[in-house]
């Protein structure tokens, strides 16, 4: 097992806005090694794009303020100078993004941003070397007839295969590292298995690391190996995927579970909200940011949710899983109270 | 795409028949006599009613405008006779009509006009392009800074002055205190008699339109840009790792270009149309002033020909524009 | 220049401090997770005997394409809705889901008259007044009973009128109460969707996305209808406000008597909300049947591999699922494939789809499949079951040898049904 690729230790990103100062991200910590998948799980305001963008250092750098530590490779990210990250952006770390139609110039043809992406790191190659690489991306995420659809305009494709030349465009230099920002949140979900497939496919075939950012613990759970919960600008919960999913440690997470309808899942199964709102970053709550949404506070003793927040360490199962959350005992209380309500099927196989 | 150019040319043929009738229409059923002025020019200012009766004839505006009008049409493709005091002048294709005041072929007289107006139009729009743009680009990356706000906000002053205002002090400025070498003498000299001339005569023009021209065309640009500079896919850009000179230009500045070059082609067409302010201040014998002089001695012909040559303009721009924008964005298709 | 009205589409930074829109219901006390636990909503159940409040026949939308040039022919139709029969209980809920281009969206809005179908009827209410031909002077007097509930809270709402002026709009569009009664009963309905009733003077942007859709339901629900039209009501929202959301939309359908279409791309949300659901591919319904039958026992082929391709959570740490793999693109609606729709993307598909168009067959009580090979996943017919009933071979040539039989049209359910497996009719 090598060394992480990515290490990110203590990252915090803040905004100043005209309200006051953002706290999008506060001391995250996370690693990714090449072959491995991190899936980050949010919402809107916990950070995750944040966090994902400051990795490739594309934050405004006169307004946001970035302290901590970002390692790619070895090389830390943090307070670089624009020339050097540039030469990291799009060869050692690419990044996809939702929309391919918002992400994709409309002026351009699909080939031509392909190959402009590969002739930036390969100063050298000729423009009809570039082409023959990006007609051989496109064939690679499977578009039909690669060498006519490289001269069409992103307006052509449709959903998948916008995704896939987005997809194209990302790997076209070999990345150690993907990242992919709710690569399928727009796509219909045949599609979006189809889309699931391919960067399976070519995360074996390149061995990159890859981090995946979602809101869909169904496409964390198909995709992840290891799965970090975010929730006001902090990591809440960290772990292997499956340890997460099946006992998860955090009440977020289990708001999470209770809140989402399966498909797969049992029929008699409720659907319990988590209350309230998504938290300020303007002005967060004190102690823990999802006390004012939590129906565990009660287990706690005194005020401690309210005024001290907690650490984000390992839980009762191993340094392996860890949790920003002050119960004692979480798998406890996940098993005899929320399990029973979410998901009655899955106490038999537990 | 022909067949486009094609239909827009047609549509706008029926612009520039409606123009024109609804200018001849304000002469048959206006308040004012439409023969007056013709009246007065051929009798030395001694016109009586049975004389103006007389012109009113010859003129043809005792008949219904809907015979005149079609005459009026007609002459411009094949030339036409014109009956004024007893005396007829032959008037050549394009025939725009002679001038109520001095007799002579109304084109005769625009056609010696239009390089004046073309020179200051084409000169003041390149310039306040060339300044405005840049300055809106620069001003978009540094959007928020001390050096935008101050931009923006001393461009808001500027632009507050009114433009005859700023045209006259600039003349006083550079012409009479200082009597600048060179642009100090502003006057229209034709560019095949001294292209120096030429460039001298007009430079004050075109620095006061290029000056209050940038203002408006720097707002544009930086609201463009800023928009531009917001969308995803210049994100994309810059994560390629894409120097930020090429993110901006190469891929913002296309996208931002669009509506900038949307009221451009609005802009030059008025610009082409009547610059009246700078003709008479900057001494240029072009069209604006003139067709003003024109509705002011109730000359209808030059004001129907200035009228025209307004629409044919704007028509123009406008479809020159639309073409552009094709161009620009390959998502446009032209039908 | 920033638009004081519109927001940033940001809702990562929203304009107000989030804490101060908490719910009515929970500004009072924190409430335990046993308590929370109470208020969850279990999914709805099924009414089987409601009377239908909706019933669409054969339902067509197609939407002319114009050819470029100086004159302007239509060479051609988009089939964006191509013959659909379905119904919607009272007080209950259909859900319509399919992916991008199947025409669900279309439907919800002939639905509600945005646009005039071009053929079919929808049949409204207990007089069964058919909606689809009538003038828009005849309509208006149904358009209280028929409202809809649009996807994105960021842009159905008029930044410029306050909550109040929206809410109250319906009903001073329709003069249903003085204009003296107008505020009290704004008031009560941003209360029933769990607002702040003293905010009727704000603006929409100084709310977050799960409260203007809140708000978009208000407006919806102010003249009492009987039928709403939710246009993927939650696939804007954050994933722990589409909970509240879902289940406000359940109380207050239950609370009032409200049936519901439910069109969504997400089966999850759907399989929640209704107890039936149909499913459309390419302007055609492939599969309509309850809860249970669609989600446990689906037997069209385009089901199934929808089914099969929705990520499981229970995969965590496994990998990806052996699915149903679906390749290519949807075709166009402009020309579409003949015979069956989905036969290009088919792996099922034989001679007979080419040639023959599956109607939509009723197999079991509640249960209805347009699909020549209709089978449970690993059970499909090697031969075509439709053959007999259609008076066809088993290549989809006519056949004299065999009487066609009448399959039912009725847009609901019929006593009678096809049996798949002893291949006869049979009766409940």
């Amino acid at each position: 097992m090598s060394d992480p690729f990515l290490v990110v230790e203590d990252l915090t990103v803040k905004f100043p806005t005209e309200d006051g100062l953002v706290n999008a991200v506060t001391d995250l910590s996370y690693t990714v090694e090449q072959g491995k998948t991190l899936g980050i799980v949010g919402e809107s305001g916990s950070g995750k794009s944040v966090s994902s963008m400051a990795v490739l250092g594309l934050h405004d750098m006169r307004t946001a303020r970035i302290t901590g530590s970002i390692k790619v490779g070895g090389q830390e990210v943090v307070g670089l100078g624009e020339s050097k990250l540039r030469k990291l952006r799009g060869k050692e770390v690419a990044m996809i993004f939702q929309d391919a139609l918002a992400a994709l110039h409309p002026f351009y043809k699909v080939g031509s941003q392909l190959a402009e992406a590969y002739l930036v790191h390969h100063p050298k190659a000729s423009k009809r070397e570039a082409r023959r690489k990006a007609i051989e991306m496109l064939d690679r995420v499977g578009i039909p007839q690669p060498d006519r659809r490289v001269d069409d305009f992103p307006h052509q494709f449709s959903g998948g295969m916008r995704q896939r030349a987005m997809i194209a465009m990302g790997l076209i230099n070999d990345p150690k590292l993907l990242i992919a920002d709710e690569p399928t949140t727009a796509l219909d979900v045949t599609v979006q298995a189809q889309i699931l497939d391919l960067l399976q496919d070519l995360q074996r075939e390149f061995n990159s690391a890859v981090i995946i950012i979602t809101h869909d613990l169904g496409v964390i759970a198909e995709m992840a190996d290891d799965i970090l919960v975010m929730y006001g600008g902090r990591g809440v919960e960290k772990g292997p995927a499956k340890e997460v999913l099946t006992r998860p440690q955090m009440p977020y997470t289990w708001g999470l579970l209770s809140s989402v309808p399966d498909v797969h899942g049992d029929t008699a199964s409720k659907l319990v909200p988590i209350p309230g709102n998504p938290p300020s970053l303007l002005d967060p709550p004190s102690g823990c940011a999802f006390h004012p949404r939590c129906a565990h506070v009660d287990k706690v003793a005194g005020n401690k949710c309210v005024t001290e927040l907690p650490p984000l360490t390992a839980g009762p199962t191993g340094a392996g899983h860890l949790n920003r959350c002050h119960l004692a005992d979480p798998v406890g209380v996940f098993e005899t109270e929320v399990l029973p309500v979410i998901a009655p099927e899955l106490l038999e196989e537990s | 795409m022909f067949a486009y150019i094609v239909k827009r040319l047609l549509a706008g043929i029926v612009v520039m028949l409606l123009v024109s009738l609804s200018i001849f229409l304000l002469f048959w059923y206006g308040p004012s006599e439409p023969a007056r002025a013709i009246c007065d020019s051929k009798t030395s200012q001694r016109c009586t009613p049975a004389k103006l009766e007389v012109f009113t004839e010859e003129l043809g505006y005792n008949n219904a405008w809907y015979t005149e009008f079609p005459e009026y049409v007609g002459g411009i493709f094949t030339g036409r006779d014109i009956t004024i005091a007893s005396q007829t002048t032959r008037c050549d294709a394009p025939c725009l009509g002679l001038s109520y005041k001095n007799g002579k072929p109304v084109w005769d007289e625009m056609k010696g006009r239009l390089p004046a107006t073309f020179s200051v139009a084409i000169g003041g729009a390149f310039l306040y392009l060339l300044l405005g743009v840049p300055l809106g680009v620069a001003a978009a990356r540094r959007r928020g800074t001390v050096a935008d706000k101050s931009l923006v906000s001393s461009f808001l002053v500027l632009s507050s002055v009114p433009y005859y205002l700023f045209a006259l002090l600039t003349f006083l400025y550079f012409s009479v205190l200082f009597e600048a070498p060179f642009i100090g003498n502003p006057g229209y000299v034709p560019f095949t008699e001294s292209p120096s001339g030429w460039v001298g005569g007009l430079a004050l023009a075109w620095i006061c339109l290029g000056i209050f021209g940038c203002t408006q065309y720097t707002r544009y640009s930086r609201g463009a840009m800023v928009e531009a500079l917001s969308e995803d896919y210049v994100r994309t850009a810059k994560a390629k790792g894409l120097p930020q000179r090429e993110v901006v230009y190469k891929h913002a500045l296309r996208a931002a270009l669009v509506p900038v070059v949307t009221i451009f082609g609005i802009d030059f067409g008025t610009l082409l149309a009547g610059t009246i302010f700078t003709e008479k201040i900057f001494d240029i014998d072009g069209i604006g002033l003139w067709a003003l002089l024109a509705v002011g001695q109730k000359d209808l012909p030059i004001v129907q020909a200035t009228a025209l040559f307004a629409a044919v303009a704007l028509i123009l721009s406008n479809l020159l524009v639309d073409l552009l924008y094709s161009v620009l964005d390959p998502r446009v298709r032209l039908s | 220049m920033t638009d004081v009205n519109h927001p940033p589409h940001d809702p990562e930074n929203p304009a107000v401090t989030e804490g101060e829109e908490l719910s009515a219901s929970n500004e009072e006390q924190k409430l335990t997770f046993a308590q929370l636990a109470q208020t969850g909503h279990a999914p709805t159940e099924l009414d089987p005997d409601a009377e239908p409040v909706l019933s669409v026949d054969n339902l067509k939308m197609y939407f002319p394409v114009k050819s470029s040039g100086l004159v302007r022919r239509t060479i051609g139709h988009v089939q964006a809705v191509d013959g659909i029969s379905f119904q919607v209980p009272r007080g209950g809920s259909l859900g319509l889901v399919g992916e991008s281009g199947c025409g669900k969206s279309t439907t919800g809005r002939l639905i509600t008259r945005l646009y005039t179908p071009t053929g079919g009827s929808m049949q409204f209410g207990g007089k069964k007044q058919d909606i689809a031909r009538m003038s828009n002077r005849e309509l208006k007097p149904l358009r209280r009973d028929v409202q809809m509930i649009f996807q994105d809270p960021y842009t159905s709402l008029n930044p410029r009128h306050t909550v109040g002026a929206i809410v109250g709009a319906p009903l001073e569009v329709h003069n249903v109460v003085p204009k003296n009664k107008v505020l009290p009963r704004v008031q009560e309905l941003l209360e029933v969707v769990g607002l702040n009733p003293e905010h009727y003077n704000r603006y929409p942007n100084e709310f977050s996305g799960g409260q203007r859709q809140r708000i978009g339901i208000a407006r919806a629900l102010t003249l009492n209808p009987k039928l709403l039209v939710a246009d993927e009501p939650v696939s804007a929202l954050d994933v722990s406000i589409q909970a509240q959301v879902i289940n406000l939309l359940q109380d207050l359908q239950q609370e009032f008597d409200i049936a519901f279409l439910f069109i969504a791309h997400d089966l999850a949300v759907v399989r929640h909300f209704c107890p039936e659901v149909a499913v459309m591919y390419l302007g055609k319904i492939v599969e309509v049947a309850d809860r249970e039958s669609i989600y446990n026992h689906a037997h069209h082929p385009y089901t199934q591999a929808l089914l099969s391709a929705v990520p499981d959570i229970k995969q965590a740490g496994q990998g990806r699922r052996e699915r149903i793999r679906l390749e290519g693109d949807v075709p166009s609606p402009i020309n579409p494939p003949s015979g069956c729709r989905f036969r290009t993307r088919c792996p099922l598909a034989q001679e007979i789809c080419a040639k023959v168009e599956p109607p939509l067959l009723q197999i079991g009580p509640r249960h209805k499949v347009a699909c020549h090979f209709a089978g449970e996943i690993g059970r499909h017919p090697a031969t075509p079951v439709t053959s007999g009933l259609l008076g066809v071979d088993r290549q989809g040539s006519p056949d004299p040898a065999v009487t066609p039989q009448p399959i039912g049209t009725n847009p609901g359910y019929d006593k009678q049904w096809f049996d798949l497996d002893s291949q006869q009719m049979v009766s409940a």
